[in-house]
């Protein structure tokens, strides 16, 4: 251990058993900590990215570095390993570096802080929170240049940095990261929000520490973690064969030309612990689409996934890690070489969800979801406004959750936790635009017994001159669906120039100049479907129909014939049904939409654009 | 002289309470009578009948009734509303299916996660074309061929109510003022609601749900408040019929039934404005809310007599922008569930309820599964000899063995797990009560903690403890609370508009013309003989610029004289005191709200000349388990304890609808107004 650990009081923590009652409450008590945390976040925060958007994590851990509640990756103990310096009551860190923290946060937007708890001069425990910036300086307006080829051009990089040196606040050096950011005041109060949610959790875990005793404190969060990975071992043997499994997904491309990017992994059970292995995947892009990714946060992923779907009531936290390995092959695009460019990772995080999905659904296919909006398409704009104001708008997508045994997947939502859009009428009073069109498409979600949600429609009229940048995915490849389940539509952005030009705009590009007057449609993609859309009870399509999510030839995936009086044509709904029926022999696990080779064949038919360069080519 | 009554009236789950205020002497009269859920009025005025009679008094008598009712919030619970039309401007079609694209829950969640159909059915939305700026600029006129067409065809799939709900109205409402006279035209007798009247304030998906939900719930409501005011005046002739709002004021018939969303916590309100106004004459205008029922558990806090008030309503899983009494709920009552599951072993208590039917095992009505009560029966805290509500036999036998399920998993011994349970469902609680408190930067030790509903004085002496607030009230007959509260609020109404601006581009003059216009909306709502008697007080919404959510801050009428500078260091302390810090950042004004209450009721709580009798009623004991040890409390019947009365822990002191723990190392104390006040022995 690098780290220098400063305690004046060395009077070790005793290891005692705690009963499980008082567990029980010291659980509870730290869950209701972790959400206080994100409550005064979100009420302090300045950037919409965090405080209406919601894009931030939070953590709790134990002495040791182990989180005991929250949604993180644990990077504590790296971070101890590799620091050099001393951690003292009262410090406060910051890092902004994917390369230090082992992937834990994993582009440079994203601000980590990081506060050893301490009571009564002796550490018990680290509270930890990161919130992603809409700008950290760098080549392009929202520091997410898609043609970066190093971190150096995705601005202000911070190594594990004391912010706060005993209580103080070190001025110079936030001064400085400041100076280097488009927005520096967004930048800090939002710094500030982290630190006062993070020093919320310290308050708590302090009071619950004096309430309960230190001992029985330290004691009950070891105990929580044991009796996490008791629970997940039990899963983990019930759920996971030995045998190998395997699947794959794509990054469509890398804004660089080439693409899509494999991501692979096989899976399989040694006893009571399970292998993850990316063998496989496609070798690192030249540009950001890097997802630099943190085996424990890989680990954390699945955990929360094996929950949601085996079983919600445990309680989630770092305990089960030991359960999992997780084999990542230097250099691939999810564990790309320093220094690498990085911000474009969203791609990649998303789809990995998907990857995770894919594998332990082939297990319990009954379980299974189909692919889902697994990802967060980022819109920009930006520019001088007539009186001479910079502006700057970031803003997170939203699309179709994907069919589900639960249900149908709900039109435009989100897959992250806690994230809600903008309100229009809020982006309006503060930026030079108008949302014209704000609906899902028709059509968009995967027809399926359950259907995927529709994906989002926005059109945006811009109102001054200025730059968009869009950083979208699975406009080649489709969110696919299961169980016989089709596949989601794809995604599209097109351009309506005040000139009467439309043109249609890749899914990746930056610094794309408007005109006051331009229109731009940004459309994201659908869910998958899930099980027979065959299946599907005739009335629900219906609705969906009248209710303008489902066309009337969107109607006819499901086998359903509707008539120009908006009634069921039962007699032309049964012969379709039949006839639909017959010609496909089984349903199949995955519908991806045809195999990747006629995929790329119809792109530049169906997409408009001509398909990417095969990453092992370059 | 001819003396002049008001009447609070609450309507609850089982009973209908009745309070019936002599104004001139605080004398006091009450009745219970059996709710009637078909017609809830039915009961209402049932209960007038008997407390009339008790009084001696006849109905004419009776010059004002205030009541809280649960309608509006039953019909959303229930999802009993009206079939709600929506016409939204051309593009927004799907605002309410896209809402905030938000997931509850955790990462992952969206796979359990099935979102609730819309208030008004998508297909029942239609698009208008026109379109305001955020400017409030028209950029497309209001298309009165393409309204009247949505509106036709709306009116062809027989909706029941209407909402109009059009992009950026909160600056410029003309398009919905125009929109609003067509349809009420086209469509005679179906209530229309505009966003712009239900809540002036920028984002159109809550103005949107907000107005949506007022349509919803408005014709349940307006059919019984009219049918009830009808009744009344059938009955008293000339009396005045206010109902009690979400906020905690009171609000004329016809308001109450025109903007119904301001009612969805009316229940609740009037339980902690009772509280508010029982405590306040004890001496405490400090206070903490602990309304624990069957299913959950309500906790509010009040602070210099006036509770905390929050700018949105959750019912169920629908939010919307209409002001309330900030009371957290938490899915812990007596009702609540206790399983440990397999996987983790774990001591989980809630969120299902065993409800009514069969309750909790003890209640021998065929329930197995245990519950927070049982544990309370085990632990001996509710005795054999508590009464709740009448005929039931509390069965220990059946408690017990409902309870050993969860003591073998836990391999405890029953006590223990009883003891685990009773702990864990403080726990939540005392969670809810810091959402209230601590997190809003006030210390709970500054508050004393006020208990009601069925449960709650069984546990409030336990979560004094936690919150370290003193002292635990238990107030004389916890059910007639709300009917209390009902009683004695006061009229209030509210005018507000969103305008965002930064303080530095403000002069006093603009601000004070623009809150003496609100003032003046707000008093048109008022009877105009009250209109004299108001106190306008003013609020800003602020921020700083960029920031997101907003902070009320209050404004008095000599502050608006001077500079605006003052509004940023106010900000600046409420800034600091909720979050640990303040920024040097401009503040900007986002929302203003002129507030106007009408005068405060003369209403004095009858002062039973303390005969400071220290005779306590103990009519036997009962083994408790308390800290794992088992001990013997004293039993003392209620009814016959009069003020003065001094009585240590343990003991449990029980009454017809509610049982009081006090625990070892406490004492209790009967005041001047037959409250029970529990502290912390002296030695």
């Amino acid at each position: 251990m690098v780290a220098q650990l400063i305690e004046d009081n060395n009077e070790p923590l005793r290891q005692q058993p705690v009963d499980s009652v008082t567990l029980d409450i010291i659980e509870n008590a730290l869950k209701n900590a972790r959400y206080e945390m994100d409550a005064v976040l979100f009420r302090t925060a300045m950037s919409p990215g965090i405080r209406e958007q919601h894009d931030e994590f939070p953590m709790i851990a134990n002495r040791d570095g182990k989180m005991v509640v929250g949604q993180f990756g644990s990077f504590i103990h790296g971070f101890m390993s590799s620091y050099n310096g001393t951690i003292e009551e009262g410090d406060v860190f910051l890092t902004t570096d994917p390369y230090s923290c082992d992937g834990a946060i994993s582009h440079a937007n994203d601000w980590l802080v990081l506060i050893p708890i301490y009571k009564e001069k002796r550490l018990i425990g680290w509270s930890a929170m990161f919130g992603h910036m809409t700008d950290i300086g760098g080549k392009v307006p929202g520091s997410l240049p898609t043609d970066a080829r190093q971190i150096f051009e995705e601005g202000i990089v911070i190594p594990p940095t004391k912010i706060y040196k005993r209580g103080q606040l070190q001025e110079d050096i936030l001064n400085l990261i400041l100076h280097n950011c488009r927005l520096p005041h967004w930048n800090r109060s939002d710094f500030n929000a982290i630190v006062a949610a993070c020093r919320t959790a310290e308050k708590r875990c302090v009071e619950l520490s004096g309430r309960f005793g230190d001992d029985v404190f330290f004691s009950a969060m070891d105990e929580l973690l044991a009796r996490n990975k008791r629970a997940m071992r039990q899963l983990i043997t019930n759920s996971i064969p030995e045998s190998k499994t395997y699947f794959e997904d794509y990054i469509c491309d890398d804004g660089m030309g080439y693409g899509p990017y494999k991501l692979a992994c096989t899976m399989w059970r040694e006893g009571d612990k399970v292998i993850f292995d990316f063998k496989g995947t496609d070798p690192q892009s030249i540009g950001s689409i890097n997802f630099y990714l943190n085996e424990e946060m890989f680990k954390m992923f699945c955990g929360v996934f094996m929950i949601m779907v085996f079983d919600p009531q445990i309680m989630f936290n770092d305990g089960f890690y030991e359960l999992m390995e997780v084999r990542i092959p230097e250099g691939s695009l999810l564990k790309p070489k320093y220094p690498a460019a990085l911000s474009c990772r969203t791609h990649a995080l998303g789809r990995v969800f998907d990857i995770i999905g894919g594998l332990l659904g082939q297990g319990a296919p009954d379980l299974m979801c189909a692919a889902g909006f697994s990802d967060s398409p980022h819109f920009m704009y930006s520019g001088y406004d007539s009186e001479g104001k910079w502006y700057q708008l970031y803003q997170i997508g939203f699309g179709g959750i994907p069919g589900r045994p639960m249900g149908d997947g709900a039109d435009g939502h989100s897959l992250w936790p806690s994230f809600t859009n903008v309100p229009n009428e809020f982006l309006e009073s503060y930026f030079p635009l108008r949302i014209e069109i704000y609906e899902t498409i028709p059509d968009s979600g995967g027809a399926g017994l359950n259907r995927g949600g529709n994906g989002v429609r926005v059109g945006y009229k811009f109102l001054e001159k200025g730059e968009i940048s869009i950083h979208d995915d699975r406009w080649l490849t489709y969110p696919w669906g299961v169980n016989g389940g089709k596949p989601g539509r794809r995604s599209r952005k097109l351009i309506k120039r005040i000139s009467g030009d439309e043109e249609l705009v890749p899914s990746k590009c930056d610094r794309l100049p408007v005109e006051k007057g331009d229109l731009l449609l940004f459309e994201t993609w659908g869910g998958g479907g899930w099980g027979n859309p065959l299946d599907r009870a005739e009335d629900k399509i219906l609705l969906d129909v009248k209710r303008g999510l489902v066309t009337v030839e969107g109607a006819r995936q499901f086998g359903l014939v509707v008539g120009a009086d908006g009634k069921i044509n039962a007699r032309g709904t049964k012969e379709l049904r039949a006839s639909m029926r017959e010609s496909c022999e089984k349903l199949e696990l995955f519908d991806k939409g045809g195999d990747l080779a006629s995929i790329k064949k119809r792109s530049l038919e169906e997409t408009g654009f001509e398909p990417p360069k095969d990453p092992s080519t370059r | 002289m001819t003396q002049t009554y008001r009447l609070g009236v609450d309507v609850g789950g089982t009973f209908t309470d009745v309070l019936l205020i002599n104004e001139d002497n605080g004398e006091l009269f009450s009745a219970k009578v059996p709710s009637t859920p078909m017609d809830s009025s039915v009961g209402v005025l049932n209960g007038i009948d008997k407390v009339c009679r008790a009084a001696r008094i006849n109905a004419n008598d009776v010059s004002k009734v205030m009541h809280g009712t649960t309608v509006a919030t039953n019909t959303v619970l229930t999802g009993t509303g009206a079939k709600v039309g929506l016409i939204v401007t051309k593009g927004y079609r799907q605002i309410l299916q896209i809402a905030r694209s938000f997931v509850p829950g955790g990462l992952g969640a969206w796979v359990i996660y099935n979102k609730s159909e819309p208030m008004a059915p998508l297909e029942l939305t239609a698009e208008v074309d026109e379109r305001i700026g955020s400017d409030g600029t028209v950029v497309i006129p209001f298309n009165e061929d393409a309204f009247e067409k949505a509106v036709n065809e709306l009116k062809n799939e027989g909706i029941e109510a209407l909402t109009i709900c059009l992009i950026n109205s909160f600056a410029n409402q003309e398009h919905e003022l125009k929109a609003k006279v067509l349809a009420e035209n086209m469509l005679p007798g179906v209530p229309v609601s505009i966003s712009s009247e239900v809540i002036p304030e920028m984002q159109e998906y809550e103005r949107a749900i907000t107005t949506v939900a007022n349509s919803y719930v408005r014709p349940k409501v307006q059919y019984y408040i009219d049918n009830l005011a009808a009744e009344l005046t059938d009955r008293m002739g000339d009396v005045k019929l206010d109902i009690l709002r979400s906020d905690g004021g009171l609000s004329s018939a016809v308001n109450a039934s025109n903007f119904p969303v301001n009612l969805l916590m009316s229940g609740p309100a009037g339980g902690v404005t009772g509280a508010m106004w029982v405590a306040a004459n004890a001496g405490f205008n400090n206070l903490l809310t602990l309304d624990m029922g069957g299913t959950s558990t309500d906790v509010a806090l009040i602070e210099g007599g006036n509770a905390r008030l929050r700018r949105e309503t959750t019912v169920g899983d629908v939010t919307v922008k209409a002001p309330s009494v900030d009371i957290r709920t938490v899915g812990a009552g007596g009702g609540s569930v206790v399983h440990v599951p397999e996987l983790t072993g774990a001591l989980r208590v809630g969120p299902q309820s065993a409800g009514a039917e069969p309750g909790p095992a003890g209640y021998g009505k065929g329930g197995i599964e245990p519950t927070v009560t049982d544990a309370n029966i085990v632990l001996g805290y509710l005795p054999a000899s508590a009464q709740l509500g009448g005929d039931l036999k509390l069965s220990l036998d059946a408690a017990k063995n409902a309870l050993k399920e969860v003591s073998d998993a836990l391999d405890l011994s029953v006590e223990s797990a009883a003891e685990g349970v009773y702990n864990i469902v403080n726990e939540n609680m005392f969670g809810a009560l810091r959402l209230v408190s601590v997190e809003q930067g006030y210390d709970p030790r500054d508050f004393a903690l006020i208990a009601f509903g069925g449960a709650g004085p069984l546990h409030a002496n336990a979560l004094g403890k936690l919150m370290g607030s003193w002292p635990v009230i238990i107030p004389p007959g916890p059910g007639v609370l709300c009917a209390y509260g009902d009683a004695t609020t006061r009229t209030r109404e509210e005018a507000s508009r969103t305008m965002i601006r930064s303080v530095e581009t403000l002069e006093s003059e603009e601000l004070q013309e623009i809150f003496y216009d609100l003032a003046r909306i707000a008093s048109l709502r008022f009877a105009e003989d009250e209109r004299d008697s108001t106190e306008s007080s003013f609020q800003a919404d602020l921020r700083y610029e960029g920031q997101g959510l907003t902070l009320p801050v209050e404004i008095t009428i000599e502050e608006l004289g001077s500079d605006l500078a003052f509004l940023k260091d106010k900000f600046d302390t409420v800034h600091e005191q909720l979050f640990t810090f303040s920024l040097t950042q401009n503040v900007e004004i986002v929302n203003l709200r002129a507030v106007l209450q009408g005068p405060q009721p003369q209403v004095n709580q009858v002062d039973d000349t303390p005969t400071l009798s220290d005779e306590v009623h103990e009519y036997g004991t009962q083994l408790i388990t308390y800290d794992g040890k088992q001990t013997n409390a004293r039993l003392i019947d209620r009814s016959k304890l009069q003020s003065g009365a001094r009585i240590s822990g343990p003991a449990i002191i029980t009454e017809m609808d509610s049982t009081t723990l006090v625990l070892p190392g406490f004492d209790a104390l009967v005041d001047s107004y037959l409250n029970i006040l529990i502290n912390p022995s002296e030695d």
